[in-house]
Formats: C-alpha cells, sequence, structure tokens
C-alpha cells in the first residue's frame, strides 16, 4: 500500500468506511484517544512554527504490516497474531486474544487498540453489521488487516471461477473510500502492478525507517521536509482523533 | 473387600454420570420448526437438484437454507395432506415468513466457511462434511451446547471427541486436519473473521 501525502486533504472519509466495514462501534461515553478503537486515523502533523508559516500534512496511519521483527507478533504469548507467509498481512484473532496488550507496547507506530468496552451499536444500527467481519468483546485487542473480509470474500469468488486469486481482486475499505485516490493498494512482489511502480519512486518513505521493521504501508510526499521527519519521528501524539 | 465394593460403586457411579447423565444434559433437544424431507424433494418424487435450494452463486457467496420463496414456487397451495405442509402453507407461504430453520452445521460467528473454495476449488462431496442429510427422510432434532451455544454437529455426537464418522464433528483441528493433508496452507484469518 503506497499513501501519498500531497494528495490528502484530511477529509476523514477513509476513516469512518474502516469503521463501517470492520464493525468497528461507535466511541463508548468516556473514551479518550488513548482508549479509542481507530484501526484507521488521519493524524495532522505540523512543522512547529507558529501562524502563518506553519506547514501542516495529513497522515492517514492504520497498521504498517511490518515485514521483519514485526513486533506484535514476536510478543503475543498466545498466537493470537500471525505473519501471513503467504500475502505478508500481519493477522489477529481477537477470539484468541487473552488481553495484555504487549502488542499495543510493543506496536512503534500505535496501530492497535484494545476494546476497553463491550461494543454496543445504537438501536436498529446492528442490523447494518458486516456480516463478513466478527464483532469484538471487551478484553480483546484489535487492528487493521486490510480488509480480510473483503480477501476472503474474493478467494471464495476466485474458488467460484475455478482460477487463482489475482492480486487485484480485491481493494481495502479505505482504498475505495479515498476521493482522492491517495491510496493505492496491490501486490508490492509484482513488478508489474501499480502499487509497485508508485513504491519505486524517489519520494516514497516508510514511518520510522531506522527500526528495521519494514513496513509494507510506504508514503510518499514531494515536500523533502516531511519526508525527513516522517521517516525519523513519531507521528502518534496528544493530538491523535478519536473516530466518534 | 469391603472397600474395593465401595470403589466399584463410586466408579460406576461416576462413568454413567460422566458418559450418559452429562453428555445428555449438556445438549438440548430443539424441534424444527416443521417436519422437511430431502427424500421427498431430491429424490424420486420431486427429484430437485441440490443446487437448485443450496446455490452458490457466482460471486461465491453460499446461499445456503433456501428462502421461503423456493417453497412458494410449488406449495402456494397444499400438494398433499401432511399437517407439516399444512403449517408450511398456513403459517409461512401465505403469510410470507421466513421459516427459522435451525443449522446444525453453523460455526461461531468468528468462523468462515467458503462452500466455494471446497466444492469447486476441492472437488468435495456433501456427504463429506454433512453426512447423508441430503437424502434423509426427516431432520433430526437439534442440539445445542448449553455451555458453548454452538450445535452439537461442532464437537461431533461423541462427548469423548471420538468420530464416529468422517463427517462426524467440525472443529478447528478437523478443518485443519483436512487441510494439513492436502496441502492447504492454515493461516488464522483464512477461517477466521
Ligand atoms: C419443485 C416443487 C417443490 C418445491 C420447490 C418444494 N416442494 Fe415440498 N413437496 C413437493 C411435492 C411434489 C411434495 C409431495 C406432496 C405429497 O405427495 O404429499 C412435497 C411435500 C412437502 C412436504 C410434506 C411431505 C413430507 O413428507 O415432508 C413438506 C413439509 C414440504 N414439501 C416442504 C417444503 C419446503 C419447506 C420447501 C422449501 C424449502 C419445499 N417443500 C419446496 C414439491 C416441492
Ligand atoms: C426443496 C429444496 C431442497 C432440496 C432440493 C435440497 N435441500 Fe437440503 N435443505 C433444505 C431445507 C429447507 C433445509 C433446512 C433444514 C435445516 O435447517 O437443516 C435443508 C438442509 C440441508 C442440510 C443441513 C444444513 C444444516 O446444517 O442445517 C444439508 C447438509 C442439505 N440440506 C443437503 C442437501 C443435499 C446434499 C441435497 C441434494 C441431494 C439437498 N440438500 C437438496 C431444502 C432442500
Ligand atoms: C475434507 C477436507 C477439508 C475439510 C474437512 C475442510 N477443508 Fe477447507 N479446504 C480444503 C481444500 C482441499 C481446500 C483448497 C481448495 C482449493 O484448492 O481451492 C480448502 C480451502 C479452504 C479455504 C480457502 C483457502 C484459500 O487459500 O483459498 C478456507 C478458508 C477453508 N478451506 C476453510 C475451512 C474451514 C473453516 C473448515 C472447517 C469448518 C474446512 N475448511 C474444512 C479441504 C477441506
Ligand atoms: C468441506 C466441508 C463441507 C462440504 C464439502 C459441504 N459443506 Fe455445507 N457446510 C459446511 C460447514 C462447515 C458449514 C457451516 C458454515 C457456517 O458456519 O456458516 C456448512 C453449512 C451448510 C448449510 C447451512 C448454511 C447456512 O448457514 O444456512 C447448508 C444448507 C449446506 N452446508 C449444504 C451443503 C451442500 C448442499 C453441500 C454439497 C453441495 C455442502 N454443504 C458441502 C461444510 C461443508
Ligand atoms: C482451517 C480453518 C481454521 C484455521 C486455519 C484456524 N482456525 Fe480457529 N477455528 C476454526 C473453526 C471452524 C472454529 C470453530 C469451531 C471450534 O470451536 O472448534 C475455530 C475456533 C477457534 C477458537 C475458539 C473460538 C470460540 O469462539 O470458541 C479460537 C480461539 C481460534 N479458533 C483461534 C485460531 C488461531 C489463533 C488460529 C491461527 C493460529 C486459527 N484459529 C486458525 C477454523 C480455523
Amino acid at each position: 500500500m503506497v499513501i501519498d501525502l500531497d494528495r490528502c486533504t484530511g477529509c476523514g472519509a477513509c476513516v469512518i468506511a474502516c469503521a463501517v466495514e470492520n464493525n468497528v462501534p461507535p466511541a463508548h461515553e468516556g473514551t479518550t484517544p488513548r482508549t479509542g478503537l481507530t484501526w484507521m486515523r488521519v493524524v495532522r502533523v505540523d512543522d512547529g512554527r507558529s501562524f502563518p508559516d506553519t506547514r501542516s500534512v495529513f497522515v492517514p496511519l492504520m497498521c504498517q504490516q511490518c515485514d521483519h521483527h514485526t513486533p506484535c507478533v514476536s510478543v503475543c504469548p498466545q498466537n493470537a497474531v500471525e505473519y501471513d507467509e503467504e500475502t505478508g498481512i500481519v493477522t489477529q484473532v481477537p477470539v484468541r486474544c487473552l488481553g495484555c496488550r504487549y502488542c499495543m507496547t510493543a506496536c512503534p507506530y500505535h496501530a492497535r487498540y484494545f476494546n476497553w468496552w463491550d461494543p454496543e451499536w445504537p438501536a436498529g444500527m446492528e442490523q447494518t453489521l458486516n456480516p463478513d467481519v466478527s464483532t469484538r468483546m471487551r478484553g480483546v485487542a484489535e487492528k487493521c488487516n486490510f480488509c480480510h473480509g473483503r480477501l476472503q470474500a474474493a478467494r471464495a469468488k476466485a474458488a467460484a471461477g475455478s482460477r487463482p486469486l489475482a492480486p487485484d481482486d480485491y481493494q481495502p475499505a479505505c482504498v475505495e473510500a479515498c476521493p482522492t485516490e491517495a491510496i493505492v493498494f496491490g501486490d508490492l512482489n509484482d513488478p508489474r502492478s501499480t502499487v509497485s511502480a508508485a513504491a519505486s519512486s524517489p519520494d516514497t518513505f516508510r514511518l520510522l525507517e531506522h527500526l528495521g521493521t519494514g513496513p509494507k504501508v510506504r508514503y510518499r510526499s514531494r515536500s523533502a521536509a516531511v519526508r525527513e521527519s516522517l521517516t525519523r519521528n513519531s507521528v502518534s501524539s496528544e493530538k491523535e482523533q478519536v473516530h466518534g | 473387600m469391603k472397600s474395593i465394593r465401595w470403589f466399584v460403586a463410586g466408579f460406576v457411579v461416576m462413568m454413567l454420570f460422566g458418559w450418559v447423565i452429562f453428555p445428555a444434559i449438556l445438549y438440548t433437544h430443539e424441534e424444527q420448526p416443521l417436519q422437511f424431507s430431502h427424500k421427498v424433494h431430491s429424490g424420486e418424487t420431486v427429484g430437485l437438484p441440490c443446487q437448485d435450494c443450496h446455490r452458490l452463486s457466482a460471486d461465491g457467496r453460499f446461499e445456503g437454507v433456501p428462502a421461503i420463496a423456493k417453497c412458494a414456487e410449488c406449495h402456494a397451495e397444499a400438494i398433499g395432506s401432511t399437517a407439516d405442509e399444512r403449517l408450511l402453507v398456513e403459517e409461512y407461504v401465505k403469510k410470507g415468513r421466513e421459516i427459522p430453520w435451525l443449522v446444525y452445521a453453523r460455526g461461531p460467528q468468528n468462523a468462515s466457511f467458503p462452500h466455494a473454495s471446497h466444492l469447486i476449488g476441492a472437488g468435495l462431496a456433501c456427504e463429506r462434511c454433512h453426512g447423508s442429510q441430503g437424502t434423509a427422510e426427516s431432520l433430526p432434532a437439534f442440539r445445542r451446547n448449553r455451555i458453548s451455544g454452538e450445535s452439537q454437529a461442532i464437537w461431533g455426537t461423541s462427548i469423548a471427541g471420538f468420530k464416529m464418522a468422517e463427517w462426524d464433528g467440525m472443529k478447528m483441528d478437523d478443518c485443519a486436519r483436512c487441510h494439513r493433508e492436502r496441502g492447504v496452507a492454515n493461516t488464522c484469518l483464512k477461517c477466521h473473521k
């Protein structure tokens, strides 16, 4: 996945699309920026200067799908987090989770969330839940997994058509929702895919590159200052936005 | 001598409880809303192919148990004279209500099972996983585990976990075993959602 920060307007459509797709409940009363369920959120990062000189950039942030040393996988005492060799997606099985939150501490991107409350939907809204994604319960961690419900549906569709799954058979909800087409998704291992073309452009970078976790989510910006800052500094801050 | 007698008596009581009484109280015994005969419908009398009622659509979704509209195609008015058919026509077809079937095979909400991969990809027959339900004369009682809330078909009929037949029991282990034998990767999110 490659996210073009120059195109992102910070509208938040991806955040909503993600929550709807993945049955993320509305924020519970008393939720703070640190206890919300935000598989995807948009963080504003500025250069610290005061108005009118300040420059800011919106950074859509979700699980970065680390490739090496995958921190959450290696710390999980339950085998509830797994690195899928076939797709490269870091997966999470909430029913297996015991709620120790070790993975949340380990994640350098703060991209894992904990269910502090049982999910609740306003009356009638439970009818709109996505049947391809299970609802979670209080006491387990969860995170983005590139819309596995869509991946499973795409697999079933491919099987029904007696053909192998093609790399571009499915797109996550955030990619589909983005009005400026800032997010490109596909198979990074396929040199002919649009996503690998985007990923090989010189203005792409990864968050906290020096940690060596090798995220499969890449960002791009023509601004050297933005690239410089995000490669080195952690983007999550007190300003974390909460889905509500 | 006396202590041995007490031991044997205690052993028998505990064995009886564990193997006979416990399984009997562990599972509920629920009747289907109405009887349905696969033998009549897919056998000689009507001769419908399974796919007519249990359709796998082109987008890979398995439609499962047919909706009332399917039954209404033939049962808009009673054909025969059985009580079950009268119930079907009066209570469901004429009122346009869906029949609240109890589905034996249905697993927990967090597990996902694609029929498409197994019917087309793996070329398996319905009997491998469902036994002879497709030709049965009547629907057996639905038995729900009072503790887990799941159907007995998941754990299987033997309380000790012995398989009485190839299709008896469809636990995670039963899925994974066949996948291992056939070299299908068992990553968690293939089957979990
Ligand atoms: C293609 C036509 C057809 C369809 C579709 C059909 N049936 Fe029937 N059904 C029959 C016929 C023919 C009989 C036999 C009537 C008789 O001789 O008693 C029958 C008999 C029955 C009976 C009573 C006899 C018995 O032994 O069970 C029930 C109950 C019944 N059907 C339920 C259903 C339900 C429920 C559906 C929808 C899932 C359905 N049928 C769909 C043709 C059909
Ligand atoms: C007339 C429509 C009809 C036809 C034809 C038909 N079925 Fe069914 N089938 C039903 C209905 C209705 C049920 C719902 C009963 C229930 O809840 O189990 C059912 C249930 C089942 C179930 C049990 C699902 C579960 O776990 O509860 C299996 C297995 C099944 N059918 C297999 C078959 C096979 C195999 C064939 C072909 C030989 C077939 N059916 C033909 C209507 C049909
Ligand atoms: C009798 C053997 C057998 C059993 C039992 C079985 N499977 Fe499978 N399954 C297969 C085979 C073979 C394939 C590969 C099909 C293909 O090549 O497309 C498969 C494929 C799958 C896939 C798709 C994987 C992919 O990469 O496309 C899923 C998901 C799956 N099975 C889940 C389950 C679940 C859940 C259960 C238990 C409820 C189960 N299976 C039971 C044989 C089995
Ligand atoms: C590899 C094993 C396997 C095979 C082969 C298989 N099924 Fe199933 N079937 C399952 C499982 C597991 C479920 C429960 C799915 C769930 O939890 O939603 C199921 C569910 C069903 C249901 C109930 C669906 C619902 O939720 O309403 C019907 C009906 C059914 N199967 C019919 C069939 C028929 C007809 C065939 C043959 C064409 C078939 N199955 C082949 C494993 C299998
Ligand atoms: C081949 C398909 C398959 C794979 C692969 C698989 N599971 Fe499962 N799993 C199931 C099915 C089907 C059930 C429900 C039946 C049962 O309880 O045994 C289940 C049940 C569970 C449960 C119990 C849930 C409950 O509500 O009781 C947990 C926990 C679980 N799986 C964790 C995992 C983890 C962790 C992995 C990866 C290491 C994994 N599973 C891989 C099919 C699978």
